[in-house]
């Protein structure tokens, strides 16, 4: 009966919970025994062995109290640091990480890799490759965890939250959904398949074609008719949307944020939200007219209207649309 | 027949026969016993929950019951526990007995309000356990939107309505401490001569009044959004989901001081009077309450690393819940000082003392783990966190309201219970507590995610020790339900100080009269002051 | 008195000696009237508390819809609102005058105020469901019949307006509780009840009330003042 104590290792995460997880355990097993030991020993020590007994007062000392506050809070540091140091890598995904889009819902996951492919509850993925996932919810909040790679990320209806990964070993590890989510909770899991970058390839031009995000995005695009306003030589009542991925935009209340894929979806569903400066606010919404896919598949198509980025940075694959004579600035890469 | 002698003599609890003298009394006394009855209905509601919980978790199939009541049975467990158990456990039996006696007061500032609460806790419990029996409710006990508000199809807005309700309960009683602790000491009984039980009262009658009115804010929102469909949880209307799990937490982060800080109150006394020393560091324990308290506002989002919280929040609660851990720790290093150079006797409630201390250390120094972000990200959601609090909530809270109540038993009651069982229903539920969720810390390192009805069958083995545990331990807790109730009956007839305690409620009778003391007492020694009452005494250490 | 009678019926047996006005679990007439007042300090606290729940949410939302929450906010009627700001300042200084009134043992005095204040406060809550009604009709009700016209897409707006609803409902809420309470004392007042050397629930509702006021003169900037210049 083999019970295993920890789960496989298997991301770039792994190794550095696991051993972090190891000084939590030192550090706790010896106050642990620290304390347990003291208790035991004085309970013997000091029991009482005749009834009219009556010890002295003991007074603590200010040295005392503050020596073990201070020292334990100082071990404690060391978990902090650690813990936030793994935490802000878990963070920052690479800028050359494979992207991947999830879309969770009750109860099934969905993933959708650039080049078209899409999957129910697995994932195929390179291993010794960045990959970035982009995740929302149609529904309810839902948590993407994989515990082979100690990473966890909710995934949250309304918004785009990411998490990031590259796995180390090919293999099989679990999926599962970690936020409460109705009925079928515990059966929202899936597997993660990490594979050799040769066996990855094969997988992916393997199955069907699907076309890909930006293909089928520029083709919701035109659906929608958001060229009518959306000219790309901006001479429309709205902003053009080439190079808009990744650039500065300045909104009308004066502040400045990043075109990024929560700013494009925002601006999709929420139009009011934020408005560039300079222009009325004039869109009407798409909340209910798009799904989430949808989004995605706009997302992508917009941040392929851009100049080709010098050298390949592998996030945007298909065709680039960008209309003759239109100066565009160089855009920051994603 | 040794039922005599207490009969004659007039005492709180044969002042007035009849359900109305019970219903309508304003007896600080006669509350707290109608909440000890109470409360031990909703424990072993609550109980049966987990019992079911754990017999479906046997196996990794769903073979009991349907995905659906295993949602609710958690989410039912959870409730009861925490709102209708927990939070009033200690607090509404043991202080509001206790305390108006131990600082010389016939009574809590307002009597009759503290009525009102025990009314408003069977109310709200009542609700609740209505929607429970009614159809149940499958949100989890924590409400997380927008599944609470727009997906779930079952009676949200009734138990919402049961806790807010019993919330009322909770903040009259911190309201009622809190003027009772500052306006009616005896004389003499300055702050720092107040028995250490009453600090952490105190303490958790701050966090009940600051606290709970968010909560109660909270989940007037949730009915608002699930009745009228106003939309300010829901993504679709651009509200915002994760602002519902901040206001949430700020109030249950606190909430789980308010369970832990009145039980760390009870082993203070505990400890001290079975090592017949003063406690070790009086005043920092005195001040580290207050500092749970006010620490413990500021670390809520904790429980929100993976919420899609900012990077910068995080790290700052992340450190705050460090800071918390400190006085915490202090109190442990205290308690285990106190015992250096002592007098030490093994009495049950001495035994539910180190029960908790070490359950305690153990729950306390796995918060630590949760603390850290690189860590929880890993076991967030998973049994770790589920084996984490267990340990501070049942070996901690749990352990401490047996201790206290096996403590004060003789005093409000008049009767001794029988301390062989006692002391092995300790050992029962020491052994069936720990056998039940050690292995769930493993679990969540596993990966094993929590509110899980199917799991990986990889998981099973541990599951199965964990149930086993369960059994053990419920066997443990059903121990005391009998012998306690055979005590008062047939157990010993108590003497106003069978355990050699200071305290001014142990200078009144067993059971107490009405009014607590014959003359309001002036006090002139300082807490836990042992040679007051050791007749003879012969000098040690 | 008959008064007297019955409510020492009604109490659970004391000790003898037990007036009135002196509870049985306080030494002094002075620890009795601190310790209530200090109560209703600390109820005070947790109504704070309370309200800052919604005050929060409202904050929260206004920084990230600013344009249409100040569109939606221009809808209300500022006019309406100042006036009924100012009925309830007034109404908080009739209850000064009621709680000197009681002090001073005036009992015709604390009886017109108390009528003053009931009043006034009566208006206020006469004045907010005009308001409501006014919403009602424009179809700024949050649910199945809302419209804002103000803003291309409704789910910004219809958060507003159920932040309005709320905040302004458990306001109202809070009133028609001070009214109760204002009823009560009024009643307790012509039966004789209260004198200068008791008069306690005077003080204590007053503070109440002006509490009530408090949250009213930051609910009436935060709701219908910030962004008139987006009307």
């Amino acid at each position: 009966m083999n019970v295993p104590l920890l789960p496989e290792s298997a991301s770039n995460f792994s190794t550095d919970v696991d051993h972090l997880m190891y000084y939590l355990v030192g550090v706790s097993v010896f106050f642990t025994l620290l304390i347990f030991g003291a208790i035991f020993y004085f309970a013997i020590r000091y029991r009482r062995r005749s009834e009219n007994e009556l010890p002295k007062a003991v007074h603590t000392s200010l040295t005392l109290e503050i020596a073990w506050s201070v020292i334990p809070f100082g071990l404690t540091m060391i978990m902090f640091a650690w813990g936030a140091s793994i935490f802000f890598r878990e963070s920052r995904p690479p800028k050359n990480a494979m992207q991947v889009y999830v879309v969770a819902k009750q109860w099934m996951w969905k993933l959708q890799h650039m080049e078209g492919q899409r999957e129910i509850n697995e994932l195929h993925i390179p291993v010794g490759r960045p990959v970035k996932l982009v995740m929302t919810s149609e529904d309810a909040i839902h948590s993407f965890y994989v515990p082979a790679f100690r990473t966890k990320q909710d995934v949250v209806p309304g918004r785009y939250s990411t998490t990031w990964f590259i796995a180390t070993k090919p293999g099989k590890y679990h999926l599962f959904c970690a936020e409460y989510c109705g009925t079928k909770h515990s059966g929202m899991t899936g597997w993660i398949y990490a594979m050799e970058p040769q066996d990855y390839q094969a997988w992916l031009s393997g199955g069907r074609a699907f076309g890909s995000l930006a293909e089928n995005g520029e083709k919701l695009f035109q659906d929608l008719a958001c060229g009518n306003c959306h000219k790309a030589d901006g001479s429309g009542r709205c902003p053009s949307l080439v190079g808009l991925y990744g650039r500065s935009v300045m909104l009308a209340d004066g502040r400045t944020i990043t075109a990024d894929e929560a700013y494009l979806r925002e601006s999709i569903l929420r139009p009011d939200a934020k408005i560039v400066a300079g222009y009325q606010p004039l869109m009407p919404t798409f909340q209910g007219l798009v799904t989430e896919e949808g989004v995605l598949q706009l997302i992508e198509y917009i941040k392929s209207l851009a100049p080709p980025p010098a050298g390949g940075a592998g996030t945007t694959p298909a065709e680039i649309n960008v209309n003759p004579g239109v100066a565009t600035a160089a855009p920051t890469n994603p | 027949m040794n039922t005599a002698a207490t009969e004659e003599r007039e005492t709180y609890l044969n002042a007035g026969y009849g359900l109305k003298s019970w219903l309508l009394t304003s007896d600080h006394k006669r509350i707290a016993i109608l909440y000890l009855i109470t409360v031990t209905i909703f424990f072993f509601i609550g109980g049966i929950f987990a019992t079911l919980i754990r017999i479906e978790l046997l196996t990794p199939q769903g073979d009991l019951v349907s995905s659906d009541t295993y949602n609710k049975l958690f989410t039912m467990h959870g409730i009861t526990m925490i709102f209708f158990f927990l939070l009033p456990s200690i607090p509404a039996t043991l202080g509001n007995f206790f305390l108006p006696m131990m600082i010389g007061a016939r009574d809590l500032a307002f009597p009759r309000i503290n009525l009102l609460s025990w009314y408003l806790l069977v109310a709200g419990g009542a609700l609740a356990i209505f929607a429970m029996a009614a159809g149940g409710v499958d949100t989890g006990w924590t409400f997380y939107t927008p599944y609470s508000t727009t997906y779930s199809n079952t009676w949200v807005i009734a138990t919402a309505l049961g806790i807010f309700v019993a919330g009322f309960s909770s903040i009259l009683t911190g309201l009622n401490f809190i003027v009772t602790v500052h306006r009616m000491r005896a004389p003499g009984m300055t702050w720092f001569r107040l028995p250490l039980f009453v600090w952490s009262h105190y303490a958790t009658a701050v966090i009940q009044v600051l606290g709970t009115p968010v909560l109660a804010v909270t989940l007037v929102l949730v009915f608002c959004e699930r009745a009228f469909h106003i939309g300010i949880f829901d993504p679709a209307l651009g509200g915002d989901p994760v602002l519902f799990q901040h206001m949430f937490w700020f109030y249950s982060h606190p909430a789980v001081y308010i369970m832990v800080l009145p039980a760390m109150g009870v082993i203070s006394e505990i400890v001290s009077v079975y090592s017949r020393k003063p406690v070790f560091g009086y005043h920092f324990v005195a001040f580290s309450s207050m500092a749970i308290a006010v620490i413990g506002f500021l670390v809520w989002g904790h429980h929100l690393f993976v919420s899609t919280q900012s990077v910068y929040a995080g790290l700052v609660f992340s450190f705050l819940s460090y800071f918390v851990a400190v006085p915490s720790a202090v109190k442990v290093f205290n308690w285990t000082a106190t015992l250096y150079k002592g007098s030490i006797s093994f009495g049950t409630p001495m035994l539910y003392a180190f029960g908790f201390i070490g359950l305690f250390t153990i729950g306390g120094l796995t918060g630590l783990f949760v603390a850290s972000l690189g860590f929880d990200v890993h076991v967030t959601d998973t049994y770790f966190v589920v084996a984490h609090f267990h340990y501070i909530m049942v070996g901690g809270a749990i352990m401490g309201f047996l201790g206290g109540l096996h403590y004060w038993w003789p005093k409000m009651t008049g009767r001794m219970y029988p301390e062989g069982w006692a002391k092995l229903s300790a050992a029962i539920i020491f052994v069936g507590f720990n056998l039940t969720f050690f292995p769930q810390f493993i679990l969540g390192y596993l990966g094993m995610p929590r509110r899980y009805h199917v799991y990986p069958p990889e998981f099973q083995v541990l599951h199965v020790l964990s149930t086993a545990g369960a059994s053990v331990l419920a066997v443990g807790y059903l121990f005391p339900l009998v012998y306690l109730l055979w005590s008062l009956r047939y157990g010993k007839v108590a003497s106003a100080n069978p355990w050699g305690a200071t305290g001014l409620e142990w200078k009144t009778q067993s059971p107490p009269p009405v009014h607590n003391f014959d003359e309001i007492p002036v006090v002139t020694t300082e807490a836990y002051d042992y040679s007051t009452v050791v007749g003879e005494a012969v000098e040690i250490g | 008195m008959k008064l007297a009678e019955q409510v020492q019926a009604q109490t659970p047996a004391h000790a003898e000696g037990e007036t009135l006005a002196l509870r049985e679990q306080f030494d002094t007439a002075e620890q009795q009237k601190e310790s209530s007042t200090f109560g209703m300090w600390v109820f005070l606290v947790t109504e704070v508390m309370f309200f800052g729940g919604m005050f929060l949410a409202y904050t929260i939302y206004r920084n990230t819809y600013p344009y249409v929450f100040g569109k939606a906010s221009t809808s209300l009627n500022a006019v309406i609102g100042a006036l009924n700001t100012a009925v309830l300042l007034c109404s908080s200084y009739t209850m000064v005058l009621a709680v000197r009134s009681a002090q001073i043992g005036k009992r015709k005095a604390l009886v017109i105020f108390l009528v003053l204040t009931l009043l006034l406060g009566l208006t206020f809550l006469g004045v907010k469901a005009y308001e409501w009604n006014e919403k009602f009709v424009e179809h700024h009700v949050p649910g199945a019949h809302f419209h804002f016209e103000g803003a291309a897409e409704q789910g910004p707006a219809q958060l507003f307006f159920s932040l309005y609803f709320a905040m302004t409902g458990l306001h109202a809420l809070h009133m028609v509780v001070g009214v109760g309470i204002l009823s009560w004392l009024l009643f307790h007042t012509l039966r004789g009840r209260f004198s200068a050397e008791y008069m306690t629930p005077v003080d204590v509702a007053g503070l109440y009330w002006h509490f009530v006021d408090i949250i009213w003169i930051f609910l009436f900037p935060l709701l219908y003042l910030i962004d008139r210049h987006m009307k």
